[in-house]
Parts: structure tokens; C-alpha cells; sequence
């Protein structure tokens, strides 16, 4: 990104979706830099007995991350869309606030390879990782829609 | 490993009180079991506004999906296993092969195929009404007593016990 223009407001871009505001996540911004959050909140449980967060809140948490970091890196475009997400569990995510952090490992014209890593108190200790594919015109859908 | 566990109404009815209701991101998601076999679930969340991923088509985010796959590969894990312990995703693979089409509740099938001493295997499709025209498709793995803790409460009374807990931690100012 050059220096003469402003750095897209991925915060606001992320509060606009109904399901990012849902889920509690908000995006800390400073330069270059996105960290997502993911702000603990009751609903986020998946196994009330541990307790931990839900595996489908961490996917769509990770999700998120990555699509916050293509949105930063590739203002002025659409959302891009997921092709394919694989998810690892790494620890349970216990009921605290959980942070995300992407990197773009590969981008092509039509799609990118993404990386994306949650953690919560110690990020040397992450509770997930994921990476995936994200098509980045919406023009290059696959489906005939 | 072929399970000889049989599945009755009461256990649906069991299953939607107990690993839906009592699951706190599940209620919240308005997610409900649909129906229930040996080593095969079918779950659905309805469409709602609150879920949309893209404000300007409407469409679900894909975590919705995510997250009810993953609860149905869960659920179908159960109901291939020999008796109750506790399973922990390990991966989860998702595809997405079309966006889903809003006002349009999501459906989930998954099936356990493979249940070793450690690990179960699992596969999955969300879609709206034919499942052969397929939203997504998942593919994921779960360890097996992931933990030294209780499995998932089978009664809705140990369910309750569970969340009252979580509650409590939660006012200790945890």
C-alpha cells in the first residue's frame, strides 16, 4: 500500500456484517497491522461441561481473520468469497476473549491462499489454525449462479 | 466398529433437549435436530438476518455453516460410538460449492463412516432441499475421550447442572 492512500477502515467494514457483529468480533487496526477479536460472550459455548468455545465459532472466527486480512490488502473490492477452509484444532478455547491474526501466502489474480492463526493468552500457543482458498472476483464464481 | 446402539423418538426428542438445547451457540443459532441415525445426523438452522455474512446479498456468512456442520459431524460421531465419552474436533475440512440462497433455512447431513480406537471420520453436506445440490461439503476428523472431563450431559438435568456452572465461573469474575 502506498503511503499517500488511507488504509481502509476494515472495523467498520466488519461491523456492516450482521453475523461479524453477532459473534462479537472487532478488529484492532494499528498500521499494517489487523488482529481480529473475537470478545467472549455466553453464546459462544459449544460444550458447557469443559467449558469451551464452540469448533464452528473458532471456524468462522478464522474465517473472518482471513477475510479481514484480503479485505485490507485488496480495498475497494467485493467481500471475497471462501472456496475451501481446513480448520485444525489445536487446544480447547476456553471462555475468554480469543485473538486472529492472517497472512496472505499466495495471491493470484483470481484467488488467494490464506493463512490464519487464533490464540488466546499466549500467542505462541495457538488454540487453532486454518488455511484456505478465497476467490477474489465475485465475477469468477464457480457455481453458474 | 459398528455400533448395535438403536435410535428411537425419545432419543431424538433427547438429543434435540439435550446437545441442542443445552448447547449454548447452537440455541443461539436457532439450531435444531431434524432427525437422527445410527452414525447419522441431520441438522438445520433457520435463515436469519442476524446470520448474514453480506449485507448486500442477504447471504449467510459461511461460519453459520461452519458452525452447523461441525455440530451435525459432532452429533453423527455420537451416534456411531459404543457408549457416551467425550469427542473434541480435530480438523475440519470445508468446501463451499455455491453461496446459500437467503430466506432459505440451512440444512445439514453428516455421516460417521469410521470410528477407530482414537479417532472418528466423518462427512458431511449443507444444503437447502436436495441435498444433491449441495451448499458446502466437509470432511473432519474427532478424537475420542479427548479429555479427562465428563462427555457432553446426556440428561437434561446434568445439562442444566453444567450451565449453572458456567454461569457461576462467570459471576466469580473468571
Amino acid at each position: 500500500m502506498s503511503e499517500d492512500t488511507k488504509a481502509p477502515d476494515i472495523d467498520a467494514l466488519m461491523q456492516a456484517i450482521p453475523y461479524a457483529r453477532f459473534l462479537g468480533i472487532r478488529i484492532d487496526q494499528r498500521g499494517n497491522e489487523i488482529t481480529t477479536v473475537l470478545q467472549f460472550s455466553q453464546k459462544l459455548i459449544g460444550n458447557p461441561v469443559l467449558p469451551a468455545l464452540h469448533g464452528g465459532v473458532i471456524g468462522a472466527f478464522l474465517e473472518t481473520t482471513a477475510i479481514a486480512q484480503l479485505a485490507f490488502e485488496f480495498s475497494g473490492g467485493e467481500l471475497p468469497k471462501p472456496i475451501g477452509l481446513t480448520i485444525d484444532y489445536l487446544r480447547s478455547g476456553r471462555p475468554v476473549d480469543t485473538y486472529g491474526r492472517a497472512e496472505i501466502t499466495k495471491q493470484g489474480r483470481r484467488v488467494a491462499t490464506v493463512r490464519a492463526e487464533a490464540w488466546q493468552d499466549d500467542r505462541t500457543r495457538p488454540i487453532a489454525a486454518a488455511h484456505g482458498h478465497f476467490l477474489l472476483k465475485a465475477a469468477d464464481e464457480p457455481a453458474d449462479k | 466398529m459398528a455400533s448395535g446402539f438403536k435410535i428411537t423418538p425419545e432419543h431424538i426428542a433427547l438429543m434435540k433437549d439435550v446437545l441442542i438445547e443445552h448447547v449454548p451457540h447452537a440455541k443461539a443459532l436457532g439450531m435444531n435436530v431434524v432427525n437422527a441415525a445410527p452414525n447419522e445426523a441431520w441438522l438445520a438452522v433457520p435463515y436469519d438476518e442476524k446470520l448474514v455474512g453480506n449485507p448486500e446479498t442477504g447471504v449467510i456468512h459461511g461460519g453459520v455453516i461452519t458452525s452447523l456442520l461441525d455440530n451435525a459431524c459432532g452429533i453423527a460421531v455420537q451416534l456411531a460410538l459404543p457408549e457416551r465419552m467425550s469427542i473434541a474436533t480435530l480438523d475440519l475440512r470445508i468446501d463451499y460449492m455455491k453461496p446459500a440462497t437467503p430466506k432459505l433455512d440451512l440444512v445439514a447431513h453428516t455421516h460417521c463412516y469410521k470410528v477407530t480406537t482414537n479417532i472418528a471420520f466423518v462427512r458431511g453436506t449443507a444444503y437447502h432441499i436436495d441435498e444433491n445440490d449441495p451448499i458446502a461439503t466437509c470432511v473432519g476428523t474427532f478424537m475420542l475421550a479427548a479429555n479427562r472431563t465428563m462427555p457432553m450431559p446426556m440428561t437434561p438435568e446434568a445439562a442444566a447442572e453444567a450451565l449453572a456452572m458456567l454461569a457461576q465461573k462467570k459471576d466469580g469474575g473468571q
